[in-house]
């Protein structure tokens, strides 16, 4: 994969500027209802929001289903329109540019999807879903498009023989795979990964990111994570950002935001994730919220979450969070909020109480990996997977990136 | 779209319920007068060898294959794996709910309550099924009938198994859906699923279930459709009514977190076998087993360092059909040597009798004792 424009590990640390930034970004839709489809409303999905995302960097994006996190994932790569605001790429307002313009800059930005079943046409082979963004974006053709599909295939962990097999044949995990390559073949900075894993098993979960994690590293991408699991976002985060009902309620480097969190959302949230530990569990303190998530049509007055908030009954129904909807503001270091008693989160031990008593990882023991005999009876059991322990041997040993 | 509901939800329910440790972790001892008075054998469910195939055109499909567990009275079984690993195809044939054909039970012996499933005719097993047996599936919407009020969904059951008057059975309904946490119960008897959000239909699907006062609930993956602060919502309901009604649970989850916080004991399922079981802290502590290792490795914690690679299981669960007689993880394990490949490993107990394990590595002679 030649490199055609200057990836940002090259670049000196100072220079990590903002690559995509979204400035009170709004996303209504309309509700239409009778024969002449008058509109009766608006669903609020995004509602003013503003965040930056620097190059090399990734920000993940948590939060329910309906809180608008996917929907500012497509606005960001210009899927969406926004209703109001403006997302700015490279310094560049997407909105202001022609229609061949944004073309060529939508090159530089992809998406991968949930689910890779329905996101796959299952009428096309592997090579033509992947040569379907070379062709549009003319970016190589003959020969050197036939190599780049299989390199692009090799370094997702495919082999380059499944080219024209179709997407029935392969399984999620490899479905995905799939999708990843399709986005990487245009060669793209910024990725919008939405929710890229939820729909897989446990152990192909795994695999997926560290897929992602790897690429992230030799090809310096910049993603938007976008998950409703927390371990997760946290897992390959630099920055997070939670959202409820349409608003960035907080935003921060993942050892603040999970260790204290200063939103009385985000400690739900955390309290209510099960940790495979059975030890912290029975220690946890649940904030169990009550209801659900209310309407985008009509969101409460005030703070969005008061409807709901352990912290608002426990200040005794203070006015300012009827009335007034806080905004983000600094709570430290790069910790930002938007609750008017954030303070007075932070004092309690809600949604954290469990990360007190560090869990101990209890996968393969020392005397497991003590046991693995090179040029042993499984051979090749061990041939595809000595690379765990060190760094990063993909099981294919493909993740190499032929200069 | 506004749903209506959601604004009575809020404005009745208290905001927040705060468990404190003690709470959370029920200590059950079988002297419990409530469990007493269900006991009627030495097990509740005990499930011996059972082998349930699916005959498909590209042939025998060995879903669940020589599977042996029990549950007592009042216990919270897990049973953990991935996709197509048999664990929902056991529960199915608890409840002789196998679609045939394709799938048959084809051995073994199933014994509820002191009473031989398999034997049973189709009239006695109705009677079993709803009555004894409660269920509470991954997908309220589909499995709530969309054109019945949810009133009359759950008074079926009760008119099916119960002799009540019809005042008595409306009284009943109102009971349970207060207990599930519907708020103004006796308005909402009328109304249809698809007026309740999806919390809200799980919790229907909770008050079908304990309609009858089953002695046991198989509960499929009971939360994976829903939002994670839902899914806490609900784990905390069953929690606590089968708690309040000594009722044992079947929970089949992929989530190792969720067996970790809901299960008392937990069995791993790998490509139709049962690979490991013990209670809950043997089992996260120390597993016994290269899968339960490789699942508890890949999994993103919160206490993980940014950027980590996770240790992976690599590869794919094998085809189950004619599986060879070796270890069926064996492909993908890294531990392997020769005898697993020429003779598939018992399920045998380690160190703790309780705690059993399908390994030929972790044996007590074996290379990983």
């Amino acid at each position: 994969m030649t490199a055609s424009h200057s990836r940002p590990q090259d670049a000196p640390a100072a220079d990590r500027s903002d690559l995509v930034e979204a400035e009170d970004l709004k996303i209504h839709f309309p509700i239409r209802a009778g024969i002449f489809k008058t509109e009766v409303g608006t669903v609020k999905a995004v509602d003013g929001i503003s965040f930056q995302i620097r190059r090399g960097e990734t920000l993940g994006m948590v939060g329910e289903s309906g809180c608008g996190k996917s929907t500012t994932g497509r606005a960001l790569i210009r899927l969406r329109e926004p209703t109001a605001g403006t997302v700015r790429f490279d310094g560049v307002d997407l909105g202001s540019l022609e229609r061949d313009k944004l073309r060529e800059m939508r090159r530089r930005m992809q998406i991968i999807f949930q689910d890779p079943y329905g996101s796959l046409d299952p009428r096309m082979t592997v090579g033509s879903i992947i040569a379907e963004p070379i062709d549009t974006h003319h970016l190589a053709k003959g020969a050197a498009r036939k190599e780049r599909i299989a390199d692009l295939l090799r370094i997702v962990g495919l082999d380059p023989q499944y080219v024209n097999r179709y997407p029935h044949e392969f399984s999620g995990g490899q479905r995905q795979r799939i999708g990843v390559a399709r986005a990487l073949a245009v060669e793209p900075e910024f990725i919008v990964c939405d929710e890229p894993i939820s729909a897989l098993d446990v152990s192909i979960q795994a695999q997926v990111l560290n897929l992602l994690t790897d690429l992230r590293g030799q090809l310096g991408l910049t993603y938007l994570f976008i998950a409703h699991d927390l371990s997760v976002v946290k897992h390959i985060s630099d920055r997070v950002a939670v959202m409820y009902l349409g608003k960035i309620v907080e935003i921060g480097p993942p050892d603040s935001t999970y260790a204290a969190p200063g939103h009385p959302y985000t400690r739900a949230l955390l309290s209510a994730v099960p940790v495979p530990d059975p030890e912290s569990e029975r220690r946890r303190k649940r904030v169990v919220l009550q209801g659900d998530v209310p309407s985008p049509v009509d969101p409460p007055d005030g703070c969005r979450f008061h409807t709901r908030c352990w912290l608002y009954e426990r200040l005794d129904k203070p006015a300012e969070c009827r009335t007034v909807d806080p905004l983000l503001r600094t709570l430290q270091g790069e910790q930002e909020v938007a609750c008017h008693f954030a303070e007075k989160a932070l004092e309690t031990d809600v949604g954290v109480a469990h990360i007190g008593h560090v869990p101990v990882r209890h996968g393969t023991p020392e005397a497991a990996l003590a046991s693995i005999r090179p040029g042993d009876g499984g051979v090749a059991a061990v041939a595809q997977t000595v690379g765990i322990e060190e760094t990063s041997i993909d099981p294919s040993g493909s993740t190499s990136i032929p200069a | 779209m506004a749903r209506p509901e959601d604004a009575t939800t809020e404005a009745d329910a208290p905001t927040i319920i705060e468990i404190s440790p003690a709470d959370v972790r029920r200590v059950r001892t079988s002297a419990e007068p409530g469990l007493a008075k269900r006991r009627k054998a030495d097990k509740l469910l005990s499930v011996r060898g059972l082998s349930t195939h699916f005959f498909t055109p590209d042939g025998v499909v060995h879903a669940v294959d020589d599977v042996s567990f029990d549950v007592d009275y009042g216990e919270t079984l897990g049973l953990v794996g991935e996709s197509g690993c048999g664990k929902s195809v056991s529960a199915l044939s608890i409840a002789r709910l196998v679609p045939n054909p394709p799938g048959r039970i084809v051995a073994g012996e199933i014994i509820f309550d002191g009473i031989d499933v398999l034997k049973l005719n189709d009239e006695d097993m109705r009677g079993l099924r709803g009555k004894e047996i409660g269920f509470i599936f991954q997908d309220p919407l589909t499995s709530l009938n969309p054109t019945l009020t949810i009133g009359y969904q759950i008074a079926e059951p009760i008119r099916q198994h119960m002799t009540l008057s019809q005042k008595a059975a409306i009284d009943r309904v109102v009971e349970l859906l207060s207990k599930v946490g519907i708020p103004r119960a006796k308005d909402r008897l009328n109304d249809y699923p698809h007026q309740f959000s999806g919390g809200m239909r799980q919790r229907v699907m909770i008050a079908i279930a304990l309609s009858c006062d089953p002695t046991l609930i198989l509960a499929d993956e009971p939360t994976t459709a829903l939002d994670v602060t839902i899914q806490a919502q609900i784990l905390e309901l069953i929690q606590k009514l089968s708690d309040e009604f000594s009722t044992a649970v079947l929970l089949i989850t992929h989530d190792l977190g969720i067996a970790a916080g809901m299960c008392d004991r937990v069995s791993v399922m790998y490509a139709g076998r049962i690979v490991e079981t013990g209670t809950v802290d043997e089992l996260f502590a120390n597993p016994r087993m290269p899968y339960a290792w490789g699942l508890l490795d890949s999994l993103p914690r919160l206490d993980d360092v940014r950027g980590d690679r996770l240790r992976t299981i690599e590869g794919m669960p094998p085809l189950l059909i004619e599986p060879p007689d070796a270890c069926r993880f064996e492909p993908r394990c890294r531990f392997s040597r020769d005898i697993c490949r020429e003779r598939e490993p018992d399920l045998t107990p380690r160190e703790n009798p309780l705690h059993q394990a399908r390994c030929w590595a972790t044996e007590p002679d074996g290379w990983i004792a």
